[in-house]
């Protein structure tokens, strides 16, 4: 019982923090592009309480001088329009894809170590969610099972073009799906777990004595073909064909009210996912440089003793940390990069990506073996 | 018809991956963006104010600074003793190709000027701003150098600017941006 109450307080602060995120990207994304295009971006939605809660006015000068809720004003909007249900449209499915997309979406999050195990009041913590031993299937699976939702979206749209583009999406993940989970193969192989959490655990070693054994530098080809074929699972602009917000007709076009919102959500919920895989697999997870069990050692032979709480909390603080820089990382990106065309992203993900995380599992099993 | 060929440069190894000009325009588009994000937050604490984050100007609160020469609304410029300089001799409203111009004339009392101008109205829901006016003005009476430019009514009689308005641009705030307080205008 007290188990279950753990971990349900555990998924409930997780969640939350996950949504805050997703729903702050919206924020982030009119706010970064118009920065780094010379602009001020959104700054216009204010809370302005009457005179006589002045103080209140004082509190919100600064978020509504950064626009912040412009992400609130959306999802307002998003509950007070219409929720349209095409003619002719398998009303069951059309409403059930939106949810399926967001709720696999979500449940991928369970598995994600976001803190070590805390030693709290006689009990021991496991800062994740579920401690599955097979966590990074489980993760795969989940992000799978996505492609349901939008499969479902496009097809019981009744919309020819919906449809396409939920038979483009589904071609596109499913593509990409499989280099992803290929170019992890090496990091299983070189941290020997499936488990999350062994993995997160095996990257706090040091190399020479100063470099931190983080993914990015025992599989840096695997972290390039990983990001790539995770932006493409995110559905989010370089690769960004099964919606193409401008041009052309995605599988959601028959979607409108909060069941676009939904969908609209899961993209930005997958893209706070592929940064939390991002961060477990590569920059380490929970893991501080030359931060140990009793605080920091440094190789230059000075150390800091920390008490327990604090060395938890600097973990999931460096958690945190690195989940918002990726997540800087593929605003930049979707801001920079153009659209791919379909031939070329199909062969990106065929002819390039896919041999390269081939050839990277076979160099990193020799490797494995000869080492012993 | 001659053929012209164009010879495409041959793309090398890392052209073809596009890592290369992926990296320079992450490198391009995240230098504006620290730069910008630095000063637009200096800016905000008030500091380095010549330096702007943003080319943005926010228009209702700040205006576009705007050529010296640009044609904005009018005014009528004045003599030292504040009555307006037009001698109501009828060449603008002669040569307004929109016909907004109305002039009522009346006898000066100063025998060396021979008229005045009893009335002098601009209808701006119907002028074009071409400056016809202000060239053909014998008096330099008539100038578009108030840089107004946010002209807006709830109707078309407030449009119309009168005398007293065109003399002191902006003294009538009844004229211009105020609600009717009729219900509705009759024209």
């Amino acid at each position: 019982m007290e188990a279950v109450l753990i971990k349900s307080a555990l998924a409930g602060a997780f969640l939350g923090m996950v949504l805050n995120l997703a729903g702050l990207l919206t924020w982030v994304e009119r706010k970064q592009s118009a920065v780094m295009q010379d602009r001020l971006g959104a700054n216009r939605a204010w809370i302005v309480f009457p005179k006589w809660l002045a103080p209140l006015n004082w509190l919100m000068w600064i978020p509504n001088r950064l626009g912040l809720f412009h992400s609130l004003a959306d999802a307002v909007k998003m509950f007070l329009k219409e929720d349209f249900v095409p003619k002719g449209a398998d009303r069951l499915l059309h409403t059930l894809a939106p949810a399926i997309s967001v709720v696999f979406a979500l449940s991928a999050f369970a598995a994600i170590p976001f803190g070590d195990v805390w030693h709290v009041a006689g009990r021991s913590v496991n800062l994740q969610v579920a401690d599955v031993n097979a966590g990074l299937l489980f993760v795969f699976a989940m992000m799978s099972l996505g492609v349901y939702g939008v499969i479902l979206a496009g097809f019981a749209s009744n919309n020819n073009y919906a449809y396409l583009g939920g038979m483009r999406a589904a071609s596109q993940m499913l593509s990409y799906e499989i280099t992803m989970g290929v170019a992890v193969m090496g990091v299983v192989l070189s941290y020997g777990s499936l488990s999350l959490q062994d993995i997160v655990r095996a990257q706090g070693h040091l190399f020479f004595g100063w470099l931190p054994a983080w993914g990015i530098f025992v599989q840096p080809l695997a972290f390039f073909l990983f990001m790539t074929a995770a932006l493409a699972e995110t559905k989010r602009v370089p690769f960004d064909l099964p919606e193409g917000e401008s041009e052309i007709i995605g599988y959601f076009v028959e979607y409108s009210g909060m069941k676009f919102g939904m969908f609209f959500l899961t993209d930005l919920v997958e893209t706070v996912l592929v940064a939390c895989l991002m961060t477990t697999f590569f920059l380490g997870g929970w893991q501080v440089p030359y931060l140990g069990p009793e605080g920091f050692a440094f190789p230059w032979g000075a150390s800091i003793a920390l008490p327990h709480g604090a060395v938890i909390g600097l973990g999931v603080l460096s958690f945190m940390l690195k989940v918002a820089f990726f997540n800087w990382l593929f605003m930049q990106i979707r801001w920079t990069l153009p659209r791919f065309r379909y031939d070329q992203l199909m062969r990106l993900g065929w002819k390039i990506l896919f041999p390269a995380s081939l050839v990277n599992v076979l160099v990193t099993s020799l490797v494995v073996a000869w080492r012993g | 018809m001659a053929t012209k060929l164009i010879k495409r440069r041959e793309l090398t190894f890392w052209d073809k991956t596009y890592l290369p000009s992926i990296g320079l325009g992450l490198w391009i588009t995240s230098k504006h963006f620290f730069r910008n994000l630095s000063f637009q937050l200096l800016n905000s604490i008030g500091l380095f104010k010549k330096t702007r984050g943003a080319v943005t100007f926010e228009y209702p609160e700040e205006q576009r600074p705007l050529s010296k020469r640009t044609r904005s609304r009018h005014r009528l410029t004045q003599r030292p003793d504040g009555t307006p300089r037009c001698v109501a001799c009828m060449m603008c409203e002669t040569v307004c190709p929109a016909r907004c111009i109305n002039i009522v004339a009346g006898e000066h009392p100063d025998p060396n000027i021979e008229k005045y101008p009893v009335s002098f109205d601009i209808d701006l829901g119907m002028c074009v701003y071409c400056g016809y006016c202000v060239e053909v003005c014998p008096e330099d009476a008539i100038r578009m150098d108030t840089q107004i430019l946010d002209t807006a009514a709830y109707s078309r009689a407030q449009m119309k600017l009168d005398l007293g308005e065109l003399l002191n641009p902006r003294s009538n705030p009844g004229l211009l941006f105020a609600r009717p307080q009729v219900p509705a205008q009759k024209n």
